[in-house]
């Protein structure tokens, strides 16, 4: 889902440079190493494409967890109880250090956090589709976890033995705190839903309604679309398909949803018993390519909330910088 | 709509949630840092902040609800009381400004906090002991990070030395209330409960002074001025962080969440 | 975005349990060393209680040649990972 902006470009042109026999060794060696499930650390010899397509996942993983913060934290201070604002803290808070780690596994790949937060400002680096909804009411929040969280859970496990170490390593961190996400989501739909009051079920239904397409949109285009993704498979850095996941997560959520009460808005949405999996509606691509492509409901205001952050605490790191470069001068006297 | 609950006016009660609405209304402050903080450690660090001074509110108005006898539990008591019925101290309700204003406010309030904390260990209360027991830490902590940033601002550049000059001249007065003694501090120090807010002035004057020294920073002249918020009569920015907090409970009157 | 203004790079070290070794956890930018292990805290050991936390600036950090030299195509170098700020400026330039 990290790739939804590859997916859909045109087939990437870098693979084709003319290679000296050295380095078709090296790429020999490499592919081997990849075949027999190695793992690639940061100083091992990769392929330049390798490399970037790299870089550029796992940055827009980043810049997903980074920008997911705003949709969420619009609502900490609006939390309904004590409990329910500690967990949504938590869980902003828990984001934060997600993009953290992985800013920190992609600069491993020779590049910085100053220039990723710059491709990120810039609009060049693109983020998850799904956080360029707006989160209307309290609702939106257990959904969030249930749908949203429950979306990048199922696309983040496989990734957990993706072939880059440094990724694979901040997956498996990612991972082991991202377990209480989505069950604190479904779990505060499930108290509306089974103890709330009429408004308060009414509210869960709403959200759902906004939030089902948008979220199974996050796996990114049906793969005869994505013609990046056989070579990411082939490296190990993506395991499963984009609709392999989609249809994995579909069939999972329709049976939490009946668990909950609430109807998933797709009238197409049945079993289909020779499958032994849900069929579902057609989904409108249009609208995933339009909020891609920055046209979507919130995307100015996340990237404009993001360059605000940056620029707005621009004194602050210089002032950071200027008292550690006195501290040392003192300290060299 | 939700109607407000009625707080009874004992002494112990509005004792503790001096220091637990001071905690809640400073978290309310410091999550809204979260997604916009300078720097994306400096967005952990400060929501690990909100999330200590949460769960201190949330042990505080617990016990507080329990000694007022009325039935009130924790979410109760801090999202339906009327404004007048909350004893922060205003110092905590300020909008939450830049950096600079963000690190000396809570400065100032750790400090007191954790002097506070450090007495209320040896409370007559055993709850209130056991929640001192692990909020000192806390507010050590909190103190520490917020020492560091005022010496690392006022000590930086020109412009972070501005900021941190015009903080300070802003916020100063607002740290007189904290010391302010009066019939109810006086009943919670005779009962054992706590310390009064005077007895801690000078020790926190001294840990001021000390940052200040560093931070290269003078303690500015009294002012005259004192806010009241611990006694429920608060600034206009309390009105707007009331409304915010609490429209869901008011709004859904019955609700389970 | 110059790098002469961007937080240096940090490697955090957590001791989890009295006994163990320190293990590498992760980096983060800090512009001084007290900041480092403030937020080496609050980023890495915020979900248990890390005993002892070790910062070190990453440019201090030397490393060994990976194993296989067949495989060693880059320049000799002896950081741990490419960042762009561990090479661009001469060491006499780090604190202007």
């Amino acid at each position: 889902m990290y790739t939804q902006a590859m997916d859909t470009m045109g087939k990437d042109e870098a693979a084709k440079t003319v290679r000296s026999a050295e380095e078709m060794q090296l790429q020999e060696r490499f592919d081997a190493r990849i075949d027999a499930g190695d793992f690639i650390e940061a100083k091992d010899w990769m392929p330049e494409h390798y490399r970037k397509t790299l870089v550029r996942q796992i940055s827009q993983h980043a810049h997903s967890e980074i920008v997911g913060m705003l949709p969420e934290g619009n609502w900490i201070s609006r939390a309904p109880t004590l409990k329910r604002k500690a967990i949504l803290l938590a869980k902003v808070q828990d984001e934060g250090g997600h993009g953290l780690y992985l800013y920190a596994a992609a600069e491993t790949l020779g590049t910085s956090r100053d220039q990723l937060f710059e491709a990120l400002h810039s609009g060049k680096a693109k983020y998850s589709s799904i956080f360029n909804y707006p989160t209307l009411t309290w609702a939106d929040m257990g959904t969030i976890g249930w749908l949203v969280d429950g979306a990048a859970i199922m696309n983040q496990v496989p990734i957990c033995r993706c072939s880059y170490a440094p990724y694979a390593r901040a997956m498996i961190r990612i991972c082991r705190e991202e377990s209480f996400h989505q069950r604190q989501g479904f779990e505060a739909l499930l108290t509306m839903m089974t103890h709330g009051t009429q408004a308060q079920k009414d509210m869960v239904q709403d959200a759902v309604n906004r939030w089902w397409w948008p979220s199974i949109m996050m796996f990114g285009p049906p793969d005869d679309q994505s013609p990046n993704s056989a070579q990411s498979m082939r490296w190990g850095i993506k395991r499963v398909s984009n609709d392999e996941l989609r249809q994995r997560f579909i069939d999972a959520t329709v049976d939490q949803a009946k668990l909950l009460g609430v109807t998933l808005p797709d009238p197409d949405l049945k079993w289909n018993e020779d499958r032994q999996s849900h069929d579902f509606g057609a989904i409108d691509w249009s609208e995933f390519k339009r909020v891609l492509a920055g046209d979507g409901p919130c995307n100015r205001e996340r990237l404009a909330a993001r360059v605000k952050a940056w620029d707005d605490g621009a004194w602050v790191r210089e002032a950071a910088t200027a008292h550690a470069n006195k501290q040392t001068l003192k300290e060299a006297a | 709509m939700q109607g407000s609950i009625q707080l009874k006016r004992d002494p112990a009660v509005q004792y503790l949630l001096r220091v637990g609405d001071t905690a809640l209304i400073l978290a309310q402050r410091l999550a809204e840092w979260c997604g916009h903080a300078p720097v994306l450690e400096e967005d952990i660090a400060l929501a690990n902040m909100a999330l200590d001074l949460v769960g201190q509110s949330r042990a505080l108005l617990t016990h507080a609800g329990t000694l007022e006898g009325a039935g009130h539990d924790e979410d109760q008591l801090a999202f339906l009381r009327d404004e007048r019925d909350y004893f922060n101290a205003t110092i905590a309700e300020l909008p939450r400004g830049d950096f600079a204003f963000t690190v000396l406010r809570n400065l100032i309030v750790a400090t007191w906090a954790k002097l506070l904390w450090e007495r209320l260990q040896g409370s007559s209360d055993a709850e209130v002991s056991a929640i001192a027991g692990k909020a000192v830490k806390e507010a050590r902590y909190h103190q520490q990070h917020a020492a560091d940033w005022v010496v690392r601002l006022a000590d930086g550049t020109a412009e972070s030395r501005r900021r941190i000059d015009a903080a300070l001249a802003e916020l100063w007065r607002f740290g007189a209330e904290l010391f302010e003694s009066d019939a109810v501090d006086t009943a919670a120090h005779a009962a054992g409960l706590g310390p009064r807010f005077a007895d801690l002035r000078e020790p926190w004057l001294a840990e001021i002074t000390a940052v200040f020294d560093e931070a290269g920073l003078a303690i500015p002249a009294e002012s005259g001025f004192r806010s009241t918020g611990t006694r429920g009569v608060h600034s206009e920015h309390m009105g707007f962080i009331l409304a915010e907090m609490q429209h869901l409970q008011r709004t859904y009157p019955g609700g389970v969440w | 975005m110059s790098t002469q203004t961007e937080w240096p790079l940090w490697e955090v070290f957590v001791r989890s349990k009295a006994g163990l070794d320190h293990k590498h956890c992760g980096s983060l930018h800090a512009a001084d060393p007290k900041l480092a292990i403030q937020m080496a805290r609050d980023v890495y050991t915020r979900r248990q209680e890390g005993v002892s936390i070790w910062v070190v600036r990453s440019d201090q950090i030397v490393a060994s040649d990976p194993g296989d030299k067949a495989m060693y195509f880059d320049p000799a170098e002896d950081k741990v990972y490419r960042h762009p700020t561990f090479y661009e400026l001469p060491k006499s330039l780090d604190h202007m």
